[in-house]
């Protein structure tokens, strides 16, 4: 029952802020608001990118190499092919074999 | 709704799915371990849909946490949030039956797939979307379900595959990046949340850094507005819905392509 309520919150506390500001901004967005919403995504994108690395241990071997290492295959794929689906296997692949090989 | 645009919606959708089902598969074994089964796993990943705080979740409900700290964490972990709905309150505007649930359904991943605002020509780019979200929460939840039952009895070593979870930001990031002449917002995005990292730590980092990030990108959007000698920024609409704004709102649209 405990479990339920604890889960129940969870689920109202999270659906709340999602819809938080289309309820309270109903009009046209202020230009503020607008002028964040063209800027926040790359930046957003950015704070994930070092959101997802927050644990590589840079200071103790493998020193962060393999994520280096894939992360660099990501961008290199990116750049060369312009396919994320192709940039994202070849990156995760790359860091698996990494894995089990080093 | 067209089958195209389903099987784009799909096609757009893949990267996420191998980095869901695993993830989904690691919450649902360690849901399983603290003593709850599939049906949490499957109800907590279809109402929460919201990863990191579905695993720290496990600890709460396991560990007999209080109402109030719920609460609390429920809003750090996810605050977040209010700045991925805020940047697509343009873009979900008339979405009309799909919009309760795309606003639902507006996770990282999901964010960071349709943040570019781009979408299949000759389709309703809302019922995209909105299958877009909908492939993303099934996978989780498939996922949940899949490491609830079978986790424990893989015949192969899966090490590393979470690394997609980080390939998906990083394409994502070098997309924005190739596509964009101003790269002052990434680098912002970046900078602050190392510095973030780097003060707060791996655990409490995430909240500062997008205040850190927001506050830098206000002060850089004045800053330019000086220049420019222009007011664009920070100055409210005296008549919304203006032909000006929509002008301006245009603009905008024209850059994010």
């Amino acid at each position: 029952m405990r479990t339920a309520l604890l889960v129940g919150i969870m689920s109202i506390g999270t659906i709340l802020l999602r819809f938080l500001p289309f309820l309270v901004i109903r009009k046209e967005p202020p230009r503020l608001i607008s002028y964040l919403g063209k800027v926040l995504p790359p930046a957003i994108i950015g704070m994930l990118v070092i959101y997802c690395l927050k644990d590589v241990n840079i200071i103790a071997r493998p020193y962060g190499i393999p994520e280096l290492i894939a992360v660099i295959g990501v961008i290199g794929m990116q750049i060369w092919r312009k396919n994320a689906v192709i940039s994202i296997l070849v990156g995760t692949v790359l860091y698996m074999l990494i894995q089990a090989f080093v | 709704m067209n089958k195209n645009i389903v099987k784009q919606a799909f096609l757009r959708s893949l990267p996420v799915m191998a980095g869901y089902i695993v993830l989904g598969m690691g919450f649902g074994i360690i849901l399983r371990n603290a003593g709850y089964g599939v049906l949490w796993a499957a109800a907590m990943s279809l109402f929460i849909y919201a990863g990191s705080l579905q695993y720290v979740g496990v600890t709460l409900i396991s560990g007999g946490a209080s109402v109030v700290m719920t609460v609390i964490t429920t809003i750090m972990v996810n605050a977040r949030h209010l700045f991925y709905s805020i940047s697509m309150l343009d873009k979900y505007k008339g979405a009309g039956k799909y919009k309760p649930y795309m606003i639902f359904a507006l996770t990282d991943e999901t964010y960071s797939l349709l943040c570019d605002g781009k979408a299949p020509e000759g389709g309703d780019p809302n019922a995209y979307r909105f299958m877009v979200s909908l492939f993303n929460h099934s996978y989780w939840v498939a996922g949940s379900i899949m490491g609830s039952l079978i986790g424990e009895h893989l015949p192969f070593s899966t090490a590393g595959i979470e690394f997609s979870m980080t390939a998906l930001f990083v394409a994502a990031f070098t997309e924005q990046w190739m596509n964009s002449k101003d790269h002052l917002p990434a680098l912002t995005g970046l900078l602050c949340s190392l510095v973030s990292l780097l003060i707060f730590g791996p655990g409490k980092f995430l909240i500062p850094a997008m205040l850190m990030i927001t506050a830098a990108l206000i002060i850089i959007g004045k800053i330019r507005d000086k220049k420019d000698g222009n007011k664009e920024v920070g100055k409210t609409s005296d008549k919304p819905g203006e032909p000006a704004y929509d002008t301006k709102i245009e603009e905008l649209k024209e850059e994010a392509r």
